[in-house]
């Protein structure tokens, strides 16, 4: 009755959140008297292995098959299936990432069960453990339990578990042969591509000033565009921004876009869905101008105006050019 | 081709929410509702499709009486038909639960192509699409930008993070959650909101559909706000005067201008 965290790894490099998850199931076995164990599912991924045998786990598992080489949906919840009927976890965590959003649900379907998704912290009641997820993008939580017999699972949100809390440790690996054939795998994946060279880093900002829906027409953009030259700042924005064609996609800042962390992030209108923030929250300085009080963006603000941009934005870039 | 668009209602975007009395939701009973954005661009994919490759498209809908105007409008948009499962009480916290009466009042449908949003505004759990599929017996695909039909098969364009994309295609019939944001959303023309009124909406309930409430494995403790953890110096005032404190600390504190 152990923990498996199962861990993504694109062929050069693990996910950045699969630490995050390894920490956490360490986290987790520890405050509930058990071991963990990780899973990596990579067609000849013995040196991945290897290197998470270096951490304080109790197995390594690596789920290696020649229909594993490339990811499917199918190929990866039987694979994944057939290692939790054999090591029988009482628990099984992921990464929320793209990937795991794409096969973990049909996993625990397989399995009779429904995974907690997008999870932001834990604790132990009684003895038993409590997931906290967000509704309504971030603005309300709900703490859940697990209601029916193990194997039960879940998957993490970014940022939500620290990866530099991961023990170093050493563990035995063993390679599993899962029993896939051709037919089982009805989707064929095709290349990768990016559709553009990015022209514009805003990783390297120093200052940003980002936009979002509260802008409500194109026109308005000017108004943030002024604010953003008043600061010397790179001007940025959230997805729908970006998706309207309001501002050109290299410039969307969150999980579909860059991640950033300047010295200050001041974002106008920008109600903080969780997308938005994972690709911001590493910023100094967080500053938010607002029009909802319950907006989750006041969640990790600094510094705060609750009301109308129209009004507060002209008032800042005056009261800036002033103190210049 | 025929295309069933999976739709919820949601509340409004930008609802106040309070938390109700019981603590296992939120208060409901003054809420606006609209249709989750994410499904109303499942329904444009969907309505595209059909005028490029001719066909049916389908709406489903789980919800109770009041998801009626969600599915109203989505005919005025376009949708040929409507399939309304009415339960006043579903299970909210298990997308399990809600796949189950769908795939069972889908059974006989036998559509080419299943399209749904990627996630709900409210719940946001974002498994619904795929489960239906994994129940259905499907193959599926995930946050979706663009859907090409090809002879027996579709090839999608997938999102994946950080900028990158990736083509993938499979045999139909499929299931396909689309990513908002991928093209126009349409309004309902007038011509379109009176042809809704005369269009089928096939009304259906859970104990109809022999889906049996089987034991759920999500147990909800309690919904609540959620605290602040960092304390935020907001200013308050007129505009002119919260702006100017706040260029005060940007200067002072934040020493970025």
């Amino acid at each position: 009755m152990s923990i498996l965290a199962v861990l993504e790894h694109n062929g050069q490099a693990f996910h950045r959140m699969s630490w995050e998850t390894l920490a956490a199931a360490q986290q987790l076995a520890k405050e509930t008297n058990t071991t963990a164990s990780a899973a990596l599912v990579r067609s000849g991924g013995q040196s991945f292995a290897a290197e998470l045998a270096r951490k304080q786990l109790e197995k390594v598992y690596l789920v290696d098959h020649e229909l594993l080489n490339d990811y499917t949906p199918d190929g990866y919840s039987l694979a994944l299936r057939q290692l939790i009927d054999q090591t029988k976890p009482a628990l099984v965590l992921f990464p929320h990432t793209y990937q795991v959003r794409d096969f973990l649900p049909k996993l625990a379907t397989s399995l009779g069960k429904v995974a907690v998704s997008d999870v932001v912290s834990h604790r132990i009641d009684d003895g038993q453990l409590v997931l906290v997820r967000q509704l309504f993008q971030g603005k309300v939580n709900v703490d859940v339990r697990f209601a029916g017999e193990p194997p039960n699972l879940a998957s993490l949100q970014a940022g939500a578990y620290r990866a530099d809390q991961m023990a170093e440790g050493t563990a035995q690996i063993e390679v599993v042969k899962p029993q896939l054939s051709p037919a089982d795998i009805r989707t064929k994946p095709l290349e990768l591509f990016r559709e553009s060279q990015r022209a514009v880093d805003l990783g390297s900002a120093e200052l940003i000033v980002s936009v979002g829906r509260g802008i409500k027409e194109p026109e308005n953009i000017a108004l943030v565009q002024k604010l953003a030259d008043a600061l010397g700042a790179e001007l940025a924005a959230s997805r729908p921004i970006c998706d309207a064609g309001w501002l050109p996609m290299e410039r969307q800042v969150g999980s579909s876009g860059q991640t950033v962390a300047p010295k200050m992030y001041l974002a106008v209108g920008i109600s903080g869905a969780i997308q938005h923030l994972v690709g911001m929250k590493g910023s100094r300085t967080v500053v938010a101008i607002n029009k909802d009080a319950n907006a989750p963006i006041f969640e990790i603000a600094d510094y705060g105006i609750v009301g109308d941009l129209f009004q507060v934005v002209p008032e800042l870039i005056d009261a800036i050019q002033k103190l210049k | 081709m025929k295309i069933i668009i999976a739709i919820k209602q949601v509340p409004a975007r930008d609802s106040q929410l309070r938390i109700a009395s019981s603590k296992q939701w939120i208060e409901d009973a003054d809420l606006t509702y609209e249709i989750n954005e994410p499904d109303a661009y499942a329904l444009e994919a969907g309505l595209q499709l059909k005028e490029q490759h001719a066909g049916e498209v389908v709406v489903i809908c789980a919800g109770p009486a009041r998801a009626a105007q969600t599915i109203r409008e989505a005919l005025a948009k376009g949708a040929d038909r409507a399939i309304h499962i009415e339960e006043e009480k579903l299970d909210t916290f298990d997308p399990l639960a809600t796949a189950r009466l769908l795939a069972a009042a889908l059974g006989r449908e036998a559509p080419d192509l299943i399209l749904t949003g990627l996630q709900s505004d409210d719940l946001g759990y974002g498994q619904t699409g795929v489960i239906l599929a994994e129940l259905m017996g499907l193959p599926h695909a995930t946050l979706i930008m663009q859907v090409e039909k090809k002879d027996g098969c579709i090839r999608v364009k997938r999102e994946l993070e950080d900028g990158w994309f990736q083509h993938v295609e499979m045999p139909l019939p499929a299931l396909l959650t689309i990513q908002s944001g991928i093209s126009k959303l349409r309004y309902a023309t007038l011509m379109g909101i009176k042809k809704a009124k005369t269009k089928e909406i096939k009304r259906l309930t859970a104990g109809e559909l022999g889906a049996a409430a089987q034991a759920a494995s999500i147990a909800v403790d309690r919904v609540y706000l959620p605290e602040r953890t960092k304390h935020t110096q907001l200013f308050d005032g007129s505009p002119k005067e919260a702006a100017g404190k706040l260029a005060e600390k940007l200067k002072f504190e934040a020493r970025v201008i």
